[in-house]
């Protein structure tokens, strides 16, 4: 059964068609690569999933969107329970002005966890799960801004873990980074699909094939291909992806 | 155990929460502005009764309990002109300088903050250091020239960070396009920069002008006069003003209930006098489609 | 040769424009030079109404009075010399004005040529006695001791609890009562405005439309240009019979129809400073926190708030200052009387007013005049302190972001 299911979805941001009518469907634990040129509605698209584009004024969507067979822009749907089952990862790693151990703990704490003990052991799991846990235990206390890039980004991702999300969206969650720290967290999306759904924006085409199960490619707010990343990176049915791909344009 | 067992009703009450806290908040915002708006409105409808043609160009009389303010309106103009002929163009010229020519960090910085103490400094030391200068050390006496310098003081820090705003919202292309074809900086200044940033140093210029006209404190002593029976002859003579006005029929003279339908009425022309200025800056903003930033 | 002059030309536009630059903190130097110039002449003044001297028997052991003591002795409230390390001996007063008490006036003389020697033999006949007299009459065959002339010493004035500048014989400078009723007022005024200044500026950055904002956002920072002559006009028609009648006070005029007015004048400032800084918290910061199913609230008071802390610290700040240096509108609505303030309820006198009340009825060059030069001086260190403390908060929340 698919996890995520798009259909005929259409976004607009004021009079600006960015998605054409968009189907697809995720599988659970899987991960799914978003690749094509800047501007084609990748972050758009993955960012209707947890409802982000809500706080868009002037935006409008159309079509069916469900997780679990559950249509998540329903009436009766809590945008806060929602964004507990969907987590997210951005571009550039945001953490708050707060200690590691807040950082990880916030998710919790605004969902009415007190349980300081189930608190700390939720923060060092994630933390463990985002390979950062060894890097840092010592340093719980510090503030988040003296990790380096790569760690805070990490971090980033325990933070959205600590819930027990089931979906993982990530908007470029390596593009800010070196390559070491890149490899870190591509090592983590591979780990995490175990557990998790994810899916991933990305510019690189090395990364997408490194990681993703499948990939799909979109194109002026229209998804031209989606299928097994291999399919995609060896023998693609439309010559656009080919050429994106290859690097003939984009 | 999964925060989902852990959280299950805490949706509802958070939920809740958020709507207590922002209908708090909004209820807040509303009184807040409307009070400010109770002191504006107040002023305009026990003003508006004042206000007539005599009041506004007649001579005060009765220790300014009847009569009109015309000598205070006419001071409050030469003072507002004054200060804005001599804190406008040093102003706009170490704007020019700040964004345009100083290169060295440091100067530019050291500058800002000096602008920034200047604006911070209360308008009450301006009066003292005006009366200590101008007044007496320079002997112009309490005259319209020491209350323009003293206002063009406190003017200029105002005058000088709309310019800056001005100029740096102005993209960089234009500089390096003109300075490509061999133009000299000047040239490029005068040509191209100016003429893109003047309308929102204008701006800045039309809101200082609120400013100015209500300031009393620096003029206590430098300038302004209680009552004069005619207009000022010449630039050193005294002159009564809009705000030293109403602080004196408000609260002292022979008969401060009857003087206060005057009050009313010269409080009014004061805000009126900052609305207008605001009102035509916003317009200007507006129509040339720019935004500065007034603070 | 055309060349060469349009090159001076640029050169002579540059040093004009250098020059430009420079009049901000040729105006900041000026300013501390004139204000601290005649500022500091104050401690070379007399201790006493100038024109006059002291003098006491000569076996008397003290030589020095503080203004304050030589007012309360003359105001009977010391009334033995141990009380300010003299001798065991009851103090008895001597004005000019008391000599025909013990001697007839035609013993003066004509031109009251005896004068000195008069004043001598009182005092010499009174162990107990300080004679206050002018200046002339103090003659080189007198046996009693004249005191030294004494200047007011800073701790006078900066640590004086009265402030009675036309009081004979010794005037009196001391600040405290004023710098108190500044700081009380301002401090109130702060208290009374930030709830509501921080509450609005969370409506206007959070809660409010974008319509509503761009309605309300240039009317609130209209209200910060209204001039304060008319906020004070406002609070002694309003607030002062409102505080009256409420609190059944014989005036209206107190530190808290003063803190209520200067409160409602820092609502804009608070309002603008605090909501600008929470505008410039990054959109990612607001993302995470929302992406991690808090509410807006939650964001709002969990990171929006902590996040322009500084920025809120620095709206405060400026508030304090902005308040501290307001003259007019607390001027009108305090009542200005110059005691240490011990409630909102009494009237209160604070440093700015002091010198827009005081100034024109100080003779130029006076001891008086000079004593409301400090005060300004003091006004700007304060406003300096202030000013480069705002400065301080608010780079540290730019780098605390970055
Ligand atoms: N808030 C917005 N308001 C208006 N238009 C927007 C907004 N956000 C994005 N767009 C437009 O929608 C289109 C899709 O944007 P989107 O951010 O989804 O692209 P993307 O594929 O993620 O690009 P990139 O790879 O550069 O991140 C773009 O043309 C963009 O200009
Ligand atoms: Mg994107």
């Amino acid at each position: 059964m698919s996890k995520l299911a798009a259909k005929d979805i259409h976004f607009y941001y004021g009079d600006f068609e960015a998605l054409k009518g968009i189907t697809m469907e995720m599988t659970a634990h899987t991960v799914t690569a978003f690749i094509g040129p800047s501007g084609c509605g990748k972050s758009t698209f993955l960012r209707l999933f947890n409802r982000m584009n809500d706080l868009v004024d002037g935006s409008r969507m159309t079509g069916l969107l469900s997780m679990d067979g559950e249509d998540i822009y329903a009436r009766n749907i809590q945008v806060d329970e929602l964004r507990k089952k969907v987590g997210m990862v951005f571009q550039r790693p945001n953490p708050f002005p707060k200690s590691i151990f807040e950082n990880v703990a916030y998710g919790l704490r605004v969902n009415g966890v007190k349980d300081s003990g189930f608190i700390a052991s939720r923060v060092e799991a994630s933390l463990r799960a985002a390979a950062l846990w060894d890097e840092v235990k010592d340093k719980l206390r510090q503030s988040a801004f003296s990790l380096s890039g790569g760690q805070q980004q990490r971090l980033c991702i325990a933070r959205a873990l600590a819930i027990e999300p089931s979906v993982v969206l990530m908007d470029e969650p390596a593009s800010a980074l070196d390559p070491i720290s890149t490899a870190k967290i591509e090592e983590l999306i591979f780990e995490l699909k175990k557990d998790y759904t994810i899916v991933i924006v990305t510019h690189n085409m090395q990364q997408a094939a490194r990681v993703s199960d499948k990939t799909a490619f979109f194109y002026l707010g229209e998804l031209i291909e989606y299928d097994d990343t291999k399919k995609i990176f060896l023998n693609p049915r439309v010559e656009a992806t080919q050429n994106y791909i290859t690097g003939r344009f984009g | 155990m999964s925060p989902e067992t852990k959280t299950g009703h805490v949706g509802r009450s958070k939920r809740r929460n958020q709507a207590i806290a922002f209908g708090i908040f909004r209820v807040l915002g509303f009184v807040v502005i409307a009070i400010l708006f109770v002191i504006i409105g107040f002023i305009v409808i026990k003003g508006a009764g004042a206000i007539s043609w005599e009041f506004l160009t007649g001579m005060p009389s009765e220790g300014g309990a009847s009569g009109g303010i015309f000598p205070a309106i006419v001071g409050t103009l030469c003072l507002v002109a004054g200060s804005v002929l001599i804190s406008f163009p040093i102003g706009v010229l170490s704007g020019i300088y700040i964004n345009e020519y100083a290169h060295n960090n440091w100067v530019v910085r050291f500058i800002r903050i000096m602008n920034n103490n200047l604006s911070s400094i209360p308008s009450v030391v301006f009066g003292l250091f005006g009366m200590s200068l101008f007044v007496n050390t320079l002997e112009w006496g309490d005259s319209i020239i020491a209350g323009s310098f003293t206002l063009a003081l406190l003017a200029l820090p105002l005058v000088i960070r709309t310019t800056e705003e001005a100029l740096k919202s102005i993209d960089d292309s234009f500089r390096q396009g003109s300075l490509a074809l061999g133009a000299t900086k000047l040239q490029t200044i005068r040509r191209v920069i100016l003429p893109m940033a003047y309308p929102n140093i204008i701006t800045g210029l039309i809101l200082s002008i609120g400013r100015v006209s209500g300031e009393t404190a620096p003029i206590l002593f430098t300038v302004a006069a209680s009552f004069l029976s005619h207009l000022p002859g010449s630039i050193f003579e005294p002159v009564m003003a809009l705000p030293y006005h109403l602080y004196v029929i408000s609260t002292s003279g022979t008969d401060i209930e009857a003087s206060r339908t005057m009050a009313y009425g010269t409080a009014l022309v004061l805000v009126a006098i900052v609305l207008v200025a605001n009102l035509v800056a916003n317009a200007l903003r507006n129509f040339f489609g720019n935004k500065v930033k007034m603070n | 040769m055309k060349k060469a002059f349009k090159r001076f030309l640029e050169r002579c536009t540059e040093g004009l424009l250098l020059l430009s630059g420079g009049t901000t903190s040729l105006a900041i130097l000026l300013i501390v030079l004139f204000l601290f110039r005649e500022g500091a002449s104050f401690f070379k003044s007399p201790n006493i109404e100038s024109g006059y001297v002291l003098a006491v028997h000569p076996e008397n052991p003290v030589n020095h009075l503080s203004p304050e003591q030589i007012k309360r002795i003359f105001d009977s409230e010391i009334v033995r010399w141990d009380e300010v390390g003299g001798p065991a001996m009851d103090i008895e007063l001597f004005r000019f004005s008391d000599m025909v008490q013990y001697v007839p006036e035609e013993r003066l003389g004509a031109d009251f040529e005896h004068v000195p020697a008069v004043v001598d033999s009182i005092v010499m006949a009174h162990p107990g006695m300080i004679a206050f007299y002018p200046e002339q009459f103090v003659a080189p065959e007198q046996q009693l001791k004249v005191f030294p002339e004494a200047t007011i010493r800073p701790e006078d004035y900066f640590l004086g609890h009265d402030w009675q500048p036309t009081a004979h014989p010794a005037p009196q400078f001391g600040v405290i009562p004023l710098v108190l009723g500044t700081l009380w007022v301002s401090l109130f005024a702060v208290i009374f405005s930030l709830p509501f200044g921080v509450a609005v500026a969370v409506y206007l950055a959070e809660i409010a439309s974008e319509r509503i904002r761009k309605v309300f956002k240039p009317l609130i920072e209209l209200l910060a240009g209204i001039p304060s002559v008319v906020y004070g006009f406002f609070g002694l028609v309003v607030i002062v019979p409102l505080i009256q009648k409420g609190f059944n006070l014989p005036v209206g005029e107190t530190g808290l129809a003063g803190s209520i007015v200067l409160a409602i004048m820092a609502l804009p400032t608070i309002i603008t400073v605090a909501e600008d800084s929470m505008r410039t918290i990054p959109r990612s910061m607001k993302e995470a926190s929302l992406a991690l199913g808090a509410t807006h609230w939650q964001t709002v008071y969990r990171v929006i708030i902590p996040c322009s802390i500084s920025g809120i610290t620095a709206a405060i700040v400026l508030g304090i200052g902005r308040a501290i240096g307001e003259t007019m509108a607390v001027l009108m609505v305090t009542g200005n009387a110059a005691i240490i303030p011990h409630s909102l309820l009494e009237p209160v006198r604070t440093i700015p007013a002091t010198i827009a009340a005081e100034l024109g009825e100080a003779p130029k060059g006076g001891t008086h005049y000079e004593a409301l030069f400090l005060l300004g001086c003091i006004l700007f260190v304060i406003t300096l302190v202030v000013s480069i403390t705002v400065e301080i908060i608010s780079s540290k929340q730019k780098s605390n972001l970055t």
